[in-house]
């Protein structure tokens, strides 16, 4: 072949591979041309099924509003519920605070209780009372008083915070002392009052059914009570009963062991 | 999970009983009673406590000398006090606390107040 030949195949080459490139571009460009209008068909059929008129488009944004509205409802319905919801739970909170409040209170009334019928011995029941005084109600002066029904005097026998010596002998019916007792009506004044032994700040009439058993009579309450809880009337009115009931049966008891340790020693002395 | 073991120590059987009462609602904890501060001694001294309730005014020794007698052993730093007593000046909560006590509650008592200072003092949720 000659050069010329050669140099004209050469040429033939490189315009055909140049062609052939061409020929690649062309393609890509109608397979470009292709999607793009794949696409524009499409986004030309989104926007003629959105609205093919003005009411068309009236219709779809009233059902947007509609959706909006009825989403806009059910939220208020939620945000009632979890107000209805808190406030439920703060009731809870609240009873929650009532119920144990009312929990530590019964425990205080059934301790005090449980201890007075713990014992038949009157200076055991006596040192009960005080310590049911001193730490639950919390008063720092006062006098447990035993009634004598035949002298109807009332003899102070335990205290706190004075000496025994200290604390007059009432009479049932006579002073205030008495006349709580008599009546069987607790009652308490402000216990900020000054020290009087003769007229306590409360009085706490100890009585079994009509039969008055003695009282407490309360002068001073400790530094840090500040005055009285519901929890103390309800300590009152157990003690007006419960105290009584323990000292009556202490007292019955003593009695009875008495009388029987002499029958016992007579009969021993008889069957000697 | 390890117990933490409490003891009470207060001459009056009606404020053992309440505070007994008080801190059964703790889960995991054992409550011993000692009825005065010798007792509370022995009682120290021979087993281990987390925690100690005591009350001031009591026969044979008092809360005071106890809490001091503790806290001179090296054993029983760590072991948490709280007095409970009638006594509401400030100087008597001071000398507690001077002491070594931890926490200083007066009388009378609610349950639940006793509850969440015993919770606090073990670190109890």
């Amino acid at each position: 072949m000659s050069a010329e030949e050669t140099e004209l195949l050469r040429k033939a080459e490189e315009f055909l591979a140049l062609f052939r490139k061409g020929a690649d571009f062309t393609k890509e460009l109608l397979r470009e041309n292709e999607k793009l209008r794949r696409q524009l068909v499409a986004v030309e059929d989104r926007q003629n099924s959105a609205a093919q008129s003005d009411v068309e488009w009236a219709k779809l944004r009233s059902e947007l509003l509609g959706r909006i509205q009825s989403l806009e409802e059910e939220k208020q319905d939620v945000l009632q519920r979890l107000q209805t919801v808190e406030e439920e739970n703060r009731q809870f909170a609240a009873r929650y605070l009532e119920v144990e409040e009312e929990n530590n209170n019964l425990a205080n009334l059934y301790i005090s209780s449980f201890q007075l019928h713990s014992t038949l011995n009157l200076s055991e029941v006596l040192k009960i009372v005080v310590e049911i005084v001193i730490n639950l109600i919390g008063a720092e002066r006062f006098a447990i008083y035993i009634a004598d029904e035949k002298t109807r005097a009332l003899q102070p026998v335990a205290c706190e915070g004075e000496p025994l010596s200290a604390f007059p002998v009432a009479r049932i019916g006579e002073g205030p002392i008495g006349e709580a007792v008599e009546s069987g009506e607790t009652w308490c004044s402000d216990p900020g009052g000054g020290l009087d032994l003769k007229r306590p700040i409360v009085c706490i009439p100890l009585r079994l059914e009509d039969r008055p058993i003695g009282a407490i009579t309360i002068y001073a309450l400790l530094q840090q009570k500040q005055g009285f809880t519901p929890l103390d009337d309800e300590l009152f009115t157990l003690l007006g009963g419960h105290a009584a009931t323990a000292i009556f049966a202490a007292q019955l008891y003593g009695l009875s062991e008495r009388k029987l340790n002499t029958i016992q020693g007579f009969i021993d002395l008889l069957t000697k | 999970m390890d117990r933490h073991r409490i003891l009470i120590v207060e001459d009056s059987p009606t404020m053992r009983q309440l505070l007994v009462f008080a801190l059964k609602r703790l889960k995991n904890a054992d409550v011993v009673e000692a009825q005065d501060g010798m007792d509370g001694l022995r009682k120290v001294t021979s087993d281990h406590f987390d925690l100690a309730l005591v009350d001031i005014n009591m026969p044979v020794m008092d809360g005071l000398k106890l809490i001091s007698l503790i806290r001179g052993e090296d054993n029983l730093k760590g072991m948490r006090i709280c007095v409970i007593t009638t006594e509401g000046a400030q100087e008597d909560r001071e000398r507690a606390l001077a002491l070594g006590a931890d926490e200083y509650l007066t009388k009378p008592i609610q349950a639940n107040r006793v509850l969440a200072i015993a919770k606090s003092l073990l670190k109890i949720e």
